[in-house]
Formats: C-alpha cells, sequence, structure tokens
C-alpha cells in the first residue's frame, strides 16, 4: 500500500467539514428544543394513536400504535407506487412506440398525449382529476352499474369481492404453473443452443398458466362465488354500497394522475432507446432471414434497453416521491397520516420528519438497486 | 475580633449576591420575546388561512377577525400601534412548528387548548377568546336533523392535525357507528369535497362550520346539526419559556373582555379616564402602575381599548354583523348568561 499525503488530505477535510456541518445542526438543535422544554425521542411510536385512517391495506384503528399508523402510510405509498410505476410503464411503452409509428394519426395522437400531459404541473393535474372527476361521477343512488356488478360513483369504484374456497390449493397451482414454465424456458434454451431446434415457449407458457389453475378449479376442489356491492340508504338523499370491495376516488384519482403524467417521460425514453439502435442493426438481422418479431425481439430491444433503462429508473424514482402529493385530495399516504396527522398530534416534529425522509430515501434506493442490477443484467457482455 | 470581621464579610457577601440576584431577575422581566419585537417594531403573528369572523384576509390583504384581534392588541400595547402586525397565515399542521421554531411569538389561529398541547410540545396556552364546540353539517335534502340518523357507513370530511379527527373517533366510537374518515390538509379542499357529495357530513368546530357554509356554492342547502360533540376552548398560544410575554398576551386578551365588563369602548376610554369607578380607572391607565410589571407604560391597556376595542366591539365586527353567528352564546360575559369570566386587571 502506498498512501500519498496529497491524496488523502483533501478527502480528511471532506470528511471533518461533513462531520462538523452535521455536528453543528445537531447540536443546535438540542440546544433549541432544550430551552423550549421540547423532549426528543422515539417513544411516541408505541403510545395509541387515537385517531382512524380512511384507507389501509393492515388492519387498523386508532387503539393501534403510532408505529402501526406509519406502517399503514407507508403501505398505502407502497401502493399507489406500484400500482402507477405498472401502469406509467404500459402506457409509457405503448406510446413511445406509437410515436414512431408511421401512422399519421397515431404519431401525432402519441406526441400530442406526451406534449400536453408532461407540461402541466403534476399537482394540478392531481386536482383536475380529483375535483373534475368528482362532480363528473354520479352519487350511489345514481350510479348505473358497469357490467351489472361495478359501480362507478362519488364515492369511489365499488367492484364484487371474490370469496374463496380452497384458495390454498389455487394458489399452489399458479405457483406450480409458474415453476414450470421456467423449467421448459431454461430446457428449450439449451435444445436451441444444442439442435437449433425452437420450441414454441410462448405457447406452451400460456398454457399452462390457463389450465394448471383450471384444473384446481375441477378437481383440486376449489370454488370462487362473488359478493356483489348492494345499494344501501343511510338518509333521504345519501346512499352507499356495501359488501364487495370499494377504492376511494382519492386513490383512483392520485394513479390516474401519477400514471398519465409519468407515463409521458417513459415513452420519450422510449422513443429515444428505439431511435439510439442504428438502423443498420435492424437490417442486418433481416438479412440473416429473422422475421420482424424476431428483429424486434433479438436485436432491436436488447440495445434498446440499455438506452431505455437508466432513465426509466429515475421517473420510477419520481412518481414515488411525487406520490406524497396525496395529501392534497386526502389520500392517506405516508406524508399525509404520519408527517401530518401523526406529526399534529404528538408535536415530534423533528423525529417524524427524520423517520419520513429516510423512508422515502430507503423506497428510493430500494427502487434503485433493483433496476441497477436489471440494468447489469440486460447491458453488453463482453466475453 | 478577627473572627467576628471574617464572619461580617460574608454576610456582606450574602447581601451583595442577594441584592444582585434581585436586580438580575427585575431586568430577566424584560422578556427576549418582547425585546425583539420592539426591535423589529412589529408583532410577529400566526393565523389561519382564512376563516371568516376569525382570521380572513380580504382582497387587499388587510386581515380582519377576532383572533387577528388579539394579535393586534397586543401591538397596541406593546408597540402603540395596533396595525403593526406581520401576519403569517399557517395550516393547522404548520402552526405549532412555526411558533416553537420562533418563526412566530403567537399564535392566535383557532387553536382548541388542551392537556397535551399546553403540556407536551413546548407550548403554553394564555387563555381563551372563543368557547366553541365541535359540530357536523349535512345536506338539508338528506332529512338528517340530529346525529342520532347517523348509519353505519357514513363518510365524514374534515381536516388533518386538528382535535376534530380526534373527536370525531371518539365521537362514532361511542355511538358505535362505523365510519369513513376523508382527512384533507387545506379547509379549502375540505368544502370542495364535501361540497361535491364526496362526504355525507363535514365535521370541524360548529363556528368553522358556520364560516364555512358561507363559502359553499349554495349555503342554504346546508345545515349544522344541533349536536355539539366536544368542548373547544379556542385561543392564543405562545412559545414556552417566556412567562414575560405570555402575561402580556394573555392580559391584553383579559383587558379586551374586562373593558366590555365595565363598559369601556374605543369611542369612550379616553372619557373613562375621570369615572369613579376604580377598576375602571386602571383599565384606561389613569390610576396605578400596571404596565410596569411588564416593562411596558402605563397606557397600554388604553391603547389596546382605543385601537382595537373590547371583546363585545371585536365580536360584533367580526361574527355578528358578517352573519356567522349572531349568537353570542358562551362567548357572552358572565354577568350576561355567558361564560366569559376573566381575573381582574389590578
Amino acid at each position: 500500500m502506498n498512501f500519498k499525503l496529497k491524496d488523502i488530505v483533501p478527502q480528511l477535510i471532506t470528511v471533518t467539514a461533513v462531520v462538523l456541518v452535521f455536528g453543528f445542526f445537531t447540536y443546535n438543535a438540542q440546544i433549541n428544543m432544550e430551552n423550549r422544554g421540547i423532549d426528543f425521542g422515539y417513544g411516541f411510536l408505541s403510545q395509541e394513536s387515537s385517531f382512524d385512517v380512511q384507507f389501509s391495506l393492515i388492519e387498523y384503528d386508532g387503539s393501534h400504535s403510532y408505529l402501526r399508523a406509519y406502517l399503514v402510510g407507508l403501505l398505502n405509498t407502497i401502493l399507489v407506487s406500484v400500482i402507477g410505476i405498472i401502469i406509467a410503464t404500459i402506457l409509457g411503452v405503448i406510446v413511445g412506440v406509437a410515436r414512431l409509428s408511421p401512422n399519421y394519426l397515431i404519431n401525432k395522437f402519441a406526441a400530442f398525449y406526451v406534449e400536453f400531459f408532461r407540461n402541466i404541473p403534476l399537482l394540478l393535474q392531481i386536482f383536475f382529476w380529483y375535483f373534475a372527476a368528482l362532480r363528473a361521477l354520479p352519487l350511489p343512488q345514481d350510479a348505473e352499474a358497469i357490467f351489472g356488478v361495478f359501480f362507478l360513483t362519488i364515492k369511489g369504484l365499488y367492484v364484487p369481492a371474490f370469496i374463496w374456497q380452497n384458495f390454498s390449493v389455487f394458489f399452489n397451482s399458479i405457483v406450480a404453473a409458474i415453476i414450470a414454465i421456467i423449467v421448459i424456458r431454461i430446457y428449450a434454451k439449451r435444445v436451441q443452443e444444442n439442435q437449433g431446434k425452437q420450441i414454441p415457449v410462448f405457447l406452451i407458457s400460456i398454457g399452462l398458466i390457463f389450465i394448471l389453475p383450471l384444473l384446481s378449479f375441477l378437481i383440486g376442489g376449489v370454488g370462487v362465488s362473488f359478493e356483489v356491492p348492494v345499494l344501501k340508504q343511510l338518509a333521504t338523499t345519501s346512499f352507499i354500497y356495501e359488501g364487495g370491495v370499494s377504492l376511494p376516488p382519492e386513490l383512483i384519482a392520485l394513479t390516474l394522475s401519477l400514471s398519465l403524467y409519468t407515463a409521458t417521460f417513459i415513452a420519450e425514453c422510449v422513443r429515444a432507446g428505439i431511435q439510439g439502435v442504428g438502423k443498420g442493426q435492424k437490417e442486418a438481422a433481416a438479412s440473416i432471414g429473422l422475421t420482424p418479431n424476431q428483429v424486434l425481439k433479438l436485436v432491436i430491444m436488447p440495445q434498446a434497453l440499455r438506452i431505455i433503462i437508466p432513465p426509466t429508473t429515475n421517473q420510477y424514482l419520481n412518481l414515488t416521491k411525487n406520490s406524497s402529493l396525496a395529501a392534497a385530495i386526502a389520500y392517506p399516504d405516508l406524508v399525509l397520516v404520519f408527517a401530518g396527522t401523526a406529526l399534529m398530534q404528538t408535536g415530534k416534529a423533528i423525529e417524524i420528519v427524520s423517520i419520513t425522509m429516510f423512508t422515502y430515501l430507503t423506497l428510493s434506493i430500494s427502487i434503485s438497486l433493483l433496476m441497477n442490477w436489471y440494468n447489469k443484467k440486460i447491458a453488453i457482455q463482453e466475453k | 475580633m478577627f473572627k467576628y470581621l471574617k464572619q461580617l464579610t460574608s454576610l456582606v457577601a450574602m447581601v451583595a449576591v442577594l441584592f444582585t440576584f434581585t436586580t438580575e431577575s427585575m431586568a430577566a422581566k424584560k422578556s427576549k420575546t418582547l425585546k425583539n419585537t420592539q426591535k423589529k417594531g412589529f408583532v410577529r403573528c400566526g393565523v389561519s388561512q382564512g376563516l371568516p369572523g376569525f382570521s380572513n384576509a380580504d382582497a387587499a390583504g388587510n386581515w380582519t377577525g377576532i383572533d387577528v384581534d388579539v394579535c393586534r392588541a397586543v401591538a397596541a400595547a406593546v408597540l402603540g400601534d395596533a396595525n403593526k402586525v406581520k401576519f403569517t397565515p399557517l395550516s393547522a399542521k404548520e402552526r405549532f412548528t412555526a411558533l416553537t421554531s420562533g418563526e412566530i411569538d403567537i399564535l392566535s389561529r383557532n387553536t382548541t387548548w388542551t392537556l397535551s398541547r399546553d403540556a407536551d410540545i413546548g407550548l403554553t396556552f394564555v387563555g381563551v377568546n372563543f368557547y366553541d364546540g365541535q359540530g357536523f353539517m349535512v345536506r338539508k335534502s338528506s332529512g338528517i336533523t340530529s346525529t342520532s340518523q347517523f348509519k353505519d357507513g357514513i363518510s365524514a370530511c374534515t381536516n388533518i392535525g386538528t382535535t376534530t379527527e380526534l373527536n370525531m373517533r371518539d365521537f362514532f366510537n361511542s355511538k358505535g357507528i362505523k365510519y369513513e374518515p376523508v382527512a384533507f390538509e387545506k379547509a379549502d379542499e375540505v368544502v370542495a369535497a364535501y361540497d361535491a357529495g364526496r362526504c355525507d357530513t363535514y365535521t370541524t368546530d360548529k363556528s368553522g362550520l358556520a364560516a364555512q357554509r358561507t363559502k359553499m356554492s349554495n349555503p342554504d342547502e346546508h345545515i349544522v346539526l344541533p349536536e355539539t360533540v366536544s368542548k373547544e376552548p379556542l385561543g392564543p398560544v405562545v412559545r414556552q419559556g417566556d412567562s414575560v410575554w405570555e402575561d402580556i398576551v394573555r392580559w391584553s386578551l383579559n383587558t379586551m373582555i374586562e373593558a366590555e365588563e365595565y363598559g369601556i369602548t374605543s369611542a369612550n376610554a379616553d372619557m373613562m379616564k375621570t369615572s369613579d369607578n376604580p377598576a375602571i380607572k386602571r383599565l384606561v391607565g389613569a390610576e396605578g402602575e400596571l404596565g410596569a410589571a411588564f416593562g411596558l407604560d402605563n397606557d397600554w391597556s388604553l391603547r389596546i381599548i382605543k385601537q382595537v376595542g373590547n371583546y363585545g366591539e371585536s365580536y360584533k365586527r367580526n361574527i355578528a354583523d358578517t352573519g356567522i353567528l349572531p349568537d353570542r352564546g358562551p362567548n357572552e360575559l358572565w354577568t350576561k348568561g355567558g361564560i366569559l369570566y376573566v381575573p381582574p386587571a389590578r
């Protein structure tokens, strides 16, 4: 080991400066809080929260602890982010490809969508989808049934609930189908490498994922029935649907606005990725006899993905962080429940804000790591 | 002899120490917040983001309301001019942090006095300027006339970060009713969502309901139910640890209420200097040295009454004449059947 002083000194100075700055702020905060008689501590997390939350993925009410309220908010944030990312990705890919379409109408429509939605501030879009949609949606008693079982009303989207018999058998059949598909894929790849024979993996996979669960119904004793929402009167002009599952309009409006907004950016990433692959690649692939599908799957996409993934990761992070705008329309996410109500009721500003910041940091870093892993997997492997 | 001398010296030293201690504490009475306020030349006051009757800004940015008047009274007392106030509109969520972090010096924002707020988070409540209680608003067309008609599945819109959220749970739990709480960050969004039909009921302090009702697209379609489900004593708050400033704010408010009790108004305050009643003379600064206790001159209370008016004038101007709550209810003087009762200024 051969350290040179001039290499170490700047680093030492940086580290010392960072420690000093942090130390100064911590010390200052401590003194100020002491002067104002505010205690610092995380003990409040185990206290009873005594407030209710509108929408929760886990069992929760005011008799649970603040820690539980934190989990409720966190899960709601993750829920809206995951749904948002899935919808934004699907929509983004479709629109991105559509922008390259030779069809004038499709092409211009996609361009209009991208320019329109990415140039309006997200908060405005959230307000628009929430309040405009609220005004436009019917009251529960006026709602028309969609397919006879769905009801979209101002109080939310009511969908039938599934009531399962022997759910575990059904679940296992799906797991078995997925394992079988993976095994077949590996086998098919080996066959192709050794003998050059192609096995229709895609068709077999589709068949498996349908047939195995179907068998579980026929011979596994699995049964499912639906609980359809039923209109219930609360007062002369006040109604609600009971039974089934209800999705609050806040969740719908937030998911919709986040995905519509983020999809525009993903669409641009996709377009850039596809355009970034040289025209010669496509022509060369076609000249060796690959079908257009194979050209896209084996030549274009693997190269385009390398360009698409890194900026798309940014968009996923943005969507997750933007979900904190939920507070504006009463969707009980982490910021509204924990950094809002819980902060107010306990007055533990520094503790709660630090926990919330750390949580978003952890969420973002997890997404980053996952996407970096995927990026590495599809990167050029030099042999 | 030498022994006695030693004892004498220590006695002198002790007296000296005691004396310094007293002068020191007299000087400390000039509070840090008071000194800063006088140096800056304005009172920093946290108010709501717009609640008619309590704190509301007009198009020109002039703040009015009974909460605003508390800050104006303090400005009149310590700076001699009721207009020397800098108002900071705060959401329910931001208000306590703004006060404890020193961004504002008085929080006068329809804030409920509770044990945990008073004891836990570095705040001190100085009094009550409005006795309120939580109520429910519903659409007239719903046919609901009492909270006893509420049923399972009712959705209730409200603000986050308020005692309302907690009371709501207590209320519905005690009645065994399952409800859906829909909590927004800002009052305007609560009103918009309720008005659109998202919720069956809107719950907050009754004064707030009365004030927000005026903002609905059609106020006549809504009624406030008669039941009051909680005690909400609203009052100004200061930071813990500056007892002189705390006293100034407390007695500025008390002065307004006591002035009404003795019939002193902004119009007749000067004439009252020649009154026969010593209590009145003390309030208008013609007798006693009341201001000295806070490090203020003797006309501090006279300025409050002349520039801001007594509590009754403030109530009439902001709440009664605007049609929000013409009936003073519990906010009437104790001598007239209400519960407004303040300790004597003497």
